[in-house]
């Protein structure tokens, strides 16, 4: 039942969502302004540090997960989990391509 | 409300789910029932369906190769049909079999509950797998002509094609949708509704099993959907994703291609160890050896086997680490897959076996599986691939694993559980004479393969050189004995459900799980009430202590 209390707190207005999905759509915009400029092989790293930014913020407010159960973020978590390991499983060929 | 029948009033319990009459009757009583046995029914159908159009394509396949030019259809027809007949086998056949058919049937008794967790999402996850069958069926007949590119859909060819690519890779995309929604729903049902009692160490192995497979469905079969869609655009609007000579790059679709289509052989053949696990104690009368290594191999083979796609890659001039990386995980997977043939066989020690038609499919399966898991693990090694990459002992390898894992898993499950779903028994006699046929068929038509692909013989090819005709012709006839123990064993069981003896009897094998307490055939509601859960799935413990005191003696 303490869980159920807890699940009716996050009933904040739809203030929240509005300030989020301008900050999506700011990042959106800044991912598109750094396209441009030449960071060499550090773009990709900043593409997807604005893409995790983003995630998260989904994540957590659009997708419940700030106030939700343990077991929901465990879920996400290993999902995610996997998502890395596979990347890095990824770039053990692509870091090391003779080309 | 006058038109409420009988079954209405007591809310389903005592009427058998088959004779249930709801607010729909007759055929909509199935179409829109959000029953999960009925829905197993439901795919039962549509699986058995797609089964016999790959087994007819299959059949055709051999009947081409007999001679070593063209024998009855012509190079694209050839190409067509290896195409088609991996992707119904494939995407339609073996990976939602289990989990669908008999996952939505039994997985909910066996916890103790009386659907699944989201019934109605269960029910739509039928009409997107047949939707997805249909449309891979309507490319066959519109002009255009099937795909032609072999069931993995590798770029740049399936850019460039001129065939029904499209409807192919949308089809794929939707079932995809189909077996993500089932692994959420089993996820969700095992987590939440499990009978009180019911540890996760008291629950069944298949459960364990439908568990692990249903993450790895969550987990990667976005991926493939994804990719595929990428293909899409890349046809449609000619963006650089994979093909190179628009910028792309082919590997990459590789990649993304085995990062969901190697972990979902798993997906494909884990369900298939549950069932084993559940039938090798009971047809033994032993309590199941090593249940927490059972359990917790088909996590260790959901966790690595989604690590190792890569191995499908050693020729594609991939850099030397990920070579290192894949083929040293590649060894790894093989340990919890090892570890469940041990447990079964140790179970196997010491009990009375019985050898009824669902225990000799268990055991052909332990046996053929080893085989396919063996010959993976030469694969494996970087050397041996190089060499045989892309020859009919891969071929040979798949259909070991595939088909003498899950296809005999499947037919092991067909004849332990459908007495129970329909409260008939098949002909034992004649199960057992199909299970031979189709035993030696299936050795006789899959075992050259590795012979013919240690000489070179290139899979996929529609001419080949002379000297491998006797392999081929073997083969073909191979197929010809396999298709006749299939129709034997099919219509074995068909007849049964019509002809066969009626069965009252709650418990037909002997086992200890909750299926075998419920009445046969099931009733609507599965259970009166919620059982409570005291004991472990495999408590054989008389018959244990009766050989034990013979050895005292």
């Amino acid at each position: 039942m303490e869980e159920a209390k807890e699940h009716s707190k996050h009933a904040h207005g739809y203030g929240i969502y509005v300030l989020v999905w301008l900050a999506l759509v700011t990042l959106t915009g800044l991912t598109a302004a750094v396209a441009g400029i030449n960071f060499g092989k550090l773009s990709i790293v900043v593409a997807i540090i604005i893409a995790v930014i983003k995630s998260y913020l989904v994540l957590t407010e659009f997708m419940h997960l700030k106030t939700e159960q343990r077991t929901f973020k465990a879920f996400i978590f290993v999902a995610l989990f996997f998502i890395i390991i596979s990347l890095a499983l990824l770039f053990s060929d692509y870091s090391f391509y003779v080309r | 409300m006058a038109s409420e029948t009988l079954t209405l009033h007591n809310n389903g319990h005592e009427v058998s789910y088959l004779d249930y009459q709801g607010k729909h009757k007759g055929l909509l009583g199935w179409l829109l029932s959000t029953d999960h046995k009925r829905i197993g029914i439901l795919y039962m159908i549509g699986v058995l369906s797609f089964f016999a159009v790959g087994v007819t394509l299959g059949f055709l396949i051999r009947l081409e190769l007999l001679t070593p030019q063209g024998t009855i259809v012509g190079p694209q027809a050839y190409n067509e049909f290896f195409t088609v007949h991996g992707i119904i086998m494939i995407f339609i056949v073996v990976i939602p079999v289990i989990p669908a058919v008999f996952g939505n049937f039994f997985l909910p008794i066996m916890l103790g509950a009386k659907d699944v967790a989201f019934p109605r999402i269960n029910l739509l996850t039928w009409y997107l797998y047949i939707i997805g069958g249909v449309l891979i069926l309507l490319s066959l007949v519109l002009p255009g002509g099937a795909a032609d590119t072999g069931w993995t859909f590798y770029v740049p060819y399936s850019v460039r094609t001129g065939t029904n690519m499209i409807f192919t890779l949308t089809a794929v995309f939707i079932i995809g949708f189909s077996s993500i929604l089932t692994g959420l729903n089993f996820l969700t049902t095992i987590h939440r509704m499990r009978a009180p009692g019911m540890d996760w160490f008291k629950m069944p192995l298949f459960a364990w099993s439908l568990y692990a497979t249903s993450w790895i469905q969550v987990i990667v079969t976005p991926i493939v959907g994804i990719t595929l869609l990428m293909v899409i655009v890349e046809r449609v609007f000619h963006v650089g994703i994979f093909d190179p000579t628009l910028g792309g790059d082919p590997l990459l679709f590789q990649h993304m291609f085995w990062m969901y289509s190697h972990p979902a052989v798993y997906i494909i053949i884990v369900p298939a160890m549950g069932v084993i696990s559940e039938i090798i104690p009971v047809f033994s009368q032993r309590t199941i050896f090593g249940y927490k290594f059972i359990a917790y191999s088909s996590l260790g083979i959901a966790v690595f086997g989604s690590l190792v796609w890569a191995h499908h890659m050693f020729a594609t001039g991939m850099s030397d680490t990920a070579e290192f990386v894949f083929s040293l995980l590649t060894f790894l997977v093989a340990i919890p897959s090892a570890i469940k043939v041990f447990n079964w066989t140790a179970t196997l020690y010491k009990g009375s076996i019985k050898l009824e038609a669902p225990m000799l499919y268990a055991l052909a399966f332990i046996f053929l599986f080893s085989i396919g898991g063996l010959t993976g693990i030469i694969q494996g090694a970087l050397n041996v691939d190089l060499y045989l990459t892309d020859t009919y002992f891969i071929v040979g390898h798949i259909h070991y694993v595939v088909f003498g894992g899950t296809g005999f898993g499947l037919f092991a499950a067909l004849h332990y559980w459908l007495p129970k779903m329909f409260g008939r028994m098949y002909n034992k006699k004649v199960a057992k004479v199909a299970f031979w046929i189709v035993f030696i068929g299936f050795n006789v038509l899959y075992f050259p393969f590795f012979i013919l692909g240690w000489m070179g013989m290139p899979r996929r090819s529609y001419h080949y050189l002379p000297q491998f005709q006797l392999y081929h012709v073997i083969a073909t006839v191979g197929s010809w004995i396999l298709v006749l123990g299939l129709l034997i064993m099919m219509v074995n069981l068909l007849v049964s459900l019509i002809k066969g003896k009626k069965i009252t009897e709650n418990n037909i094998w002997g086992g200890e799980t909750l299926e075998w307490k419920v009445s046969t055939p099931p009733t609507v509601e599965n259970f009166e009430e919620i059982p409570e859960v005291f004991d472990g799935p495999y408590e054989y413990k008389q018959n244990e202590y009766a050989s034990m005191e013979e050895e005292v003696k």
